[in-house]
């Protein structure tokens, strides 16, 4: 009878990935270059962000914007009639971005001469959680209208980011989205996570999204 | 997964990979069906070839904040989550997201 063995291996599966990502943070580092992950289902407004952003900071920072629609260009031409400069990533149909996607995407557009770019993911809650892209701060947006109980369904997705934005706010009394419930449920996955309300529509806390992005990208070049 | 497994494998000059013990941690939202398929496709034709995979699954374990004190908590429970020793709210999570290759079984 074959003999058999075992072979012990204790490595981790996503360790390229992971190295890759340490390597995109250190060169960011020296290029002084914040590099910002947006995530969100398709459809909660990740390119209405990235505009309303653009036009808060576009005269404070050097800012670019890295897009990963799934092959679309309308995206980018949205984020490029801001006159920013913006690079289309094409996942050829993926569902996330890894960290060598991303590094080329950087690449592209010349991060030596950007204060800010900002990393438009796919628009998907499960696989853009399961890879670290090498970005300094991860950003999720949740909509009203996709309902409180996501942190129920989404655990990993709401326990990687730095900041939840609840979009389109200004349709929360006529949904019968908690939002109580929905902070406690946020904070309970992820006890350091910022929360800001807001709405790319009426513009309501755009300015409060504005500034903790302009105070972190501060802290980050001058540190 | 299946490059790591045949890094491995090729290094100890096996003849064939029987099992692969696979630790993964609850929160990763994998189905031990379907990472079987994909496996099943990616392998053939390997060293790895119809491989069995073994996934010892990772509880998630959070650590209270304000005492210290480590305890497994269930997916549903997450989201409401409190120390069981002093009842404190804020949690950071130790396990859970694991996802790597423990070992192999070869002949």
């Amino acid at each position: 009878m074959e003999e058999i063995r075992l072979i012990e291996i204790k490595e981790e599966i996503l360790a390229d990935n992971d190295a890759v990502a340490k390597r995109t943070r250190e060169r960011l580092k020296r290029e002084r270059t914040f590099l910002l992950n947006l995530m969100s289902s398709p459809g909660a407004g990740k390119t209405s962000l990235i505009i309303e952003t653009i036009r808060e900071l576009k005269d404070e920072f050097r800012m670019g914007v890295i897009e990963a629609d799934i092959e679309s260009m309308v995206d980018s031409r949205k984020v490029a009639s801001q006159g920013v400069r913006a690079v289309q990533i094409r996942t050829g149909g993926l569902c996330h971005l890894d960290a060598s996607m991303v590094q080329k995407g950087l690449d592209a557009i010349e991060t030596g001469a950007l204060d800010l770019v900002i990393l438009e993911n796919v628009g998907n809650l499960v696989c853009p959680a399961e890879f670290d892209t090498g970005a300094i701060k991860n950003v999720m947006i949740l909509s009203v209208p996709e309902g409180d109980d996501k942190p129920l369904k989404y655990p990993l997705m709401f326990s990687v980011c730095d900041v939840v934005v609840v979009n389109k706010i200004d349709y929360i009394d006529r949904s019968d989205f908690d939002r109580q419930a929905f902070g406690e449920r946020v904070l309970s996955l992820n006890s350091g996570v910022k929360i800001i309300d807001a709405s790319c529509k009426t513009r309501e806390g755009i300015p409060a999204w504005a500034e903790w992005l302009r105070q972190e990208i501060r802290q980050f070049t001058n540190g | 997964m299946l490059n790591i497994v045949l890094e491995h494998a090729q290094k100890h000059q096996v003849q064939k990979v029987l099992a692969v013990h696979l630790e993964i941690g609850k929160l990763k939202d994998f189905d031990e069906e379907w990472i079987q398929q994909y496996f099943d496709y990616l392998s053939r034709g390997t060293l790895a070839d119809g491989a069995k995979l073994k996934i010892e699954w990772i509880p998630v374990v959070l650590q209270c904040q304000a005492c210290s004190h480590s305890f497994d908590v269930e997916i549903e429970r997450l989201t409401e989550i409190q120390c069981p020793r002093c009842a404190a709210t804020n949690c950071s999570m130790i396990s859970g997201r694991d996802y790597r290759v423990k070992q192999i079984e070869v002949s």
